[in-house]
């Protein structure tokens, strides 16, 4: 077809333990706004770090303008018309817009000839809608004119088909819009836009054709006209395997509150609101699963919880008891306890003995440590019952916790939290990356838990664990909880909706 | 010589100061690039001891054996350089292991000392010194004539470079380029920018200066090689790169700070006053302390500029 600007075909990447993409076929046209959509995970960023030279396909290929073309690297990519936006920018901070616009041009002069290229930039900006300053330094300004950064850099390279990761995760509505007519101002000069989201409503609003990816592979390509919400999301997260509920000794009892958010905000790492009025509770022997696509506060209401973080605003409350703002050992006094998403660095000392980790959160007690001093034989025998009790394979209590595999480590920190005998645990994709028979363990080990009396929040992206596993789900999409429902009544339909920020009314 | 003590210490200040300018010169090149050298040191000692087996082995006219003598010590400095690059930018090793490393191996009681003990250089003074210059007969001008126009020809070379070298960093494309790698490698690699060439490029473009200025305490200020006779003037440059906030002009007028700072014990004592010696020598040392204190906290840092991604070894992100 004369029309096709990019078209993938076959495409294969393999990285150790994992085929990130598994025959991706992939055609977008010219002039066109195309989406691909998907879940973290399903291949998205693997496909265009592909297109854009920066990983080389295992097998498969690739077709610019009909011509078959491999590139070599990045610079390869650019120099055929392939311009890459980063979700995280590549920008130089000290440097000027103008600056970083020519970084790295052939055609810039050995002398910076600083008028030219200012009058250029503007010229580029004025004509796709950007109101940018070519004079100001990229640390000064927000993030949506440094987003205007990246794309001008890629206009001025004379990029024809532009590559947007993720675009909006960053940016406010009103610059969102700002945005989607950029896009299709450029469109309308015959360029074309690869958009990746994995957002269903910005989707359907900028875009003229989408395609799913799902596990690696390609699920089909549809017009945006042709298609809803629904049936993307359906796409998205697959009509998969029937699944089956736990069975519960003991059924939780939500009344008996043992953790209760109420009101909470707080901000990211760069001090961006991340929570908003979050309120939640969980009740005693309850498990109340967490929703929602990684990066929609996630981490932040995991970490506020356990007073790793603190709130702006907001109480946090364990059995009616509440909670020092932002204080660790005092959540833990509390009964919180944590399994934190990277267990290996957050949750565990990976270079300490297994009995060394074991007893990190029990050090203090007269049990473990008199007058300062540790009591090693106490602290190994606690390790070796612990490595019993929960049936760790390792070959003795004064391995390091990193030699152990992925399920045993889990199992190492599992051991230390309940050990603790929590009020309410907190686990954060609990079961990601292990195998299939360390995942029924772990399962097993909060599901017993909860029987046990342990509310348990549980924090995952993936959606089976959370049907499987939760008396009452709610959905976080963009820092707010916005779905609140007994697991019984939730379909993956409707979750897949909401965690695409789908409005509640549209899913019903 | 006018014996006013001002200008006697002003002077000392320059002449003592540019060798220190050189390396730290060297510095700002390979820290802008985004590599931290600690082996400036040992660098210096290599092209001080490599200056004066040049000058005493190479024939020719005064003129043809010292530029020779300047050329060698420059390409030993960029050799030395070369093996620092190899480990930081290839193997992407601990740049700050790496460096020491190369300090304690080419420095004091390394390499420099026992080429100086099979070269026997150690045995003479040089015969071929680089002299002062009277440029334009200005010398004999009341006080701007002994202060600025009765310098070697190396003094009024470094303050060339200090105008090149800001113009190269700061109005050239290559210089834009080579910022951009110091700040974010990633973004340069993405904009086709040969990160590992720009690093390796710089690195040894400073180990090249850190040698001219090892070659200046052989050729011109002791003047005869003596083991170790840098004496920690590679550390100091290091602190001048940072006090110069990696700028050439500010480095410079920092040089000449420190270059007075040295030469106050010598002057002084020359003219009894009742200091004594070893404090006046540990001043430059313990300015260095000082500056590098003030410096290296979290606030300082983000204000003064330094490349973000120094010290960093740069890997493409890969799964």
């Amino acid at each position: 077809m004369t029309n096709s600007a990019v078209r993938m075909t076959g495409v294969v990447k393999r990285f150790p333990g994992v085929v990130a993409n598994d025959g991706v076929n992939f055609e977008v046209l010219k002039g066109e706004v195309h989406a691909l959509l998907g879940e973290n995970g399903a291949g998205k960023s693997t496909l265009s770090n592909i297109l854009t030279g920066l990983y080389r396909p295992d097998e498969g290929t690739i077709e610019l303008n009909g011509a078959p073309m491999s590139f070599a690297s990045p610079k390869a990519a650019l120099d055929a018309g392939i311009g890459m936006v980063h979700q995280h920018f590549r920008l130089v901070e000290p440097f000027t817009v103008a600056e970083n616009v020519i970084l790295g041009n052939q055609e810039t002069p050995f002398l910076i000839d600083a008028e030219s290229i200012i009058d250029r930039v503007n010229e580029l900006a004025a004509r796709y809608d950007m109101a940018v300053d070519p004079n100001a330094k990229i640390w000064q300004l927000s993030v949506g004119e440094q987003q205007r950064v990246e794309i001008l850099k890629v206009l001025y390279r004379g990029a024809q088909v532009l590559i947007l990761d993720e675009p909006t995760a960053v940016l406010t509505p009103i610059e969102a819009d700002a945005l989607f007519r950029t896009l299709r101002a450029m469109t309308a000069e015959g360029r074309t836009v690869i958009f990746i989201s994995h957002k269903l409503d910005e989707v359907m609003s900028v875009s003229d054709r989408i395609t799913v990816l799902r596990g690696g592979r390609t699920v089909g390509t549809v017009a945006t006209m042709d298609t809803s919400t629904r049936e993307l999301a359906s796409m998205m997260v697959g009509r998969s395997v029937e699944f089956s509920r736990v069975v519960r000794r003991n059924p939780g009892v939500p009344a008996d509150v043992v953790l209760s958010l109420s009101q909470v905000n707080c901000d990211d790492d760069r001090g961006r609101h991340a929570l908003h009025d979050v309120s939640l509770t969980v009740g005693r022997g309850e498990i109340v699963g967490v929703a929602g696509v990684a990066g929609n506060g996630q981490r932040e209401l995991a970490e506020v919880i356990a007073g790793m973080r603190s709130s702006t605003s907001g109480r946090i409350a364990v059995a009616g008891n509440e909670v020092p703002n932002g204080k660790a050992r005092a959540a833990i006094a509390g009964g919180v306890a944590h399994v934190p998403e990277d267990r290996l660095h957050t949750g565990l000392a990976a270079g300490h003995s297994v009995e060394d980790n074991m007893a990190l959160k029990n050090y203090r007690t007269p049990l473990l440590s008199k007058f300062g001093l540790l009591r090693r034989n106490v602290i190994a025998t606690q390790a070796s019952d612990l490595v019993t009790k929960y049936d760790v394979k390792t070959p003795d209590t004064a391995t390091p916790v990193r030699l152990l595999s992925g399920g045993n480590v889990q199992k190492v920190l599992l051991a230390r939290e309940f050990s603790t005998r929590p009020k309410v645990l907190m686990a954060a994709s609990p079961t990601r990356g292990l195998d299939v028979g360390a995942i029924e363990t772990v399962r097993g080990r909060l599901v017993e838990a909860a029987d046990d009396g342990v509310g348990i929040l549980l924090i995952s992206e993936d959606l089976e664990e959370i049907m499987s596993l939760a008396d009452r789900i709610v959905v976080i999409y963009e820092g707010r909880l916005v779905a609140d429902m007994p697991a019984a009544d939730a379909t993956r339909e409707q979750l897949g909706l909401l965690m695409g920020g789908a409005k509640m009314e549209a899913s019903r | 010589m006018n014996s006013n003590i001002f200008i006697v210490i002003a002077w000392s200040a320059i002449f003592y100061g540019t060798p220190l300018f050189f390396a730290a010169l060297g510095g700002v090149f390979t820290e802008r690039s985004g590599v931290l050298n600690l082996g400036v040191e040992g660098m210096m000692l290599i092209g001080g001891v490599t200056g004066a087996w040049a000058s005493l082995h190479v024939g020719g006219s005064a003129w043809f054996t010292l530029s020779a003598a300047i050329c060698i010590a420059m390409a030993a400095g960029a050799v030395v350089a070369a093996l620092h690059a190899f480990l930081c930018v290839t193997l992407k090793a601990n740049q700050t292991v790496a460096g020491l490393s190369i300090t304690i191996f080419a420095g004091a009681v390394g390499l420099s000392s026992y080429f100086a003990n099979i070269w026997k250089v150690a045995e003479d003074p040089v015969t071929r010194q680089i002299r002062r210059l009277d440029v334009f007969g200005l010398a004999d001008t009341p006080i701007v004539g002994p202060l600025l126009f009765n310098h070697t020809i190396l003094t009024y070379l470094s303050w060339v470079m200090c105008a090149v070298a800001s113009w190269y960093l700061f109005r050239t494309k290559i210089g834009l380029q080579l910022r951009a790698v110091g700040e974010s490698p990633q973004t340069a690699d993405a904009m086709g920018i040969n990160v590992v060439k720009y690093r390796y490029i710089h690195t040894m473009l400073g180990g090249a200066l850190a040698g001219l200025g090892g070659a200046f305490y052989s050729l011109a200020i002791v003047p005869t090689w003596v083991d170790g006779m840098t004496k920690g003037a590679g550390w100091i440059a290091i602190a001048l790169v940072i006090f110069g906030f990696w700028r050439p002009g500010l480095t410079l007028l920092g040089a000449y700070l420190f270059g007075a700072l040295q030469s106050l014990g010598t002057v002084l004592k020359s003219r009894s006053f009742d200091i004594p010696g070893d404090v006046l020598d540990a001043l430059p040392f313990v300015m260095t302390i000082v500056v590098l204190v003030l410096v290296s906290t979290r606030f300082a840092h983000k204000r003064i500029g330094a490349p973000a991604a120094l010290g960093v070894p740069y890997e493409r992100e890969e799964r």
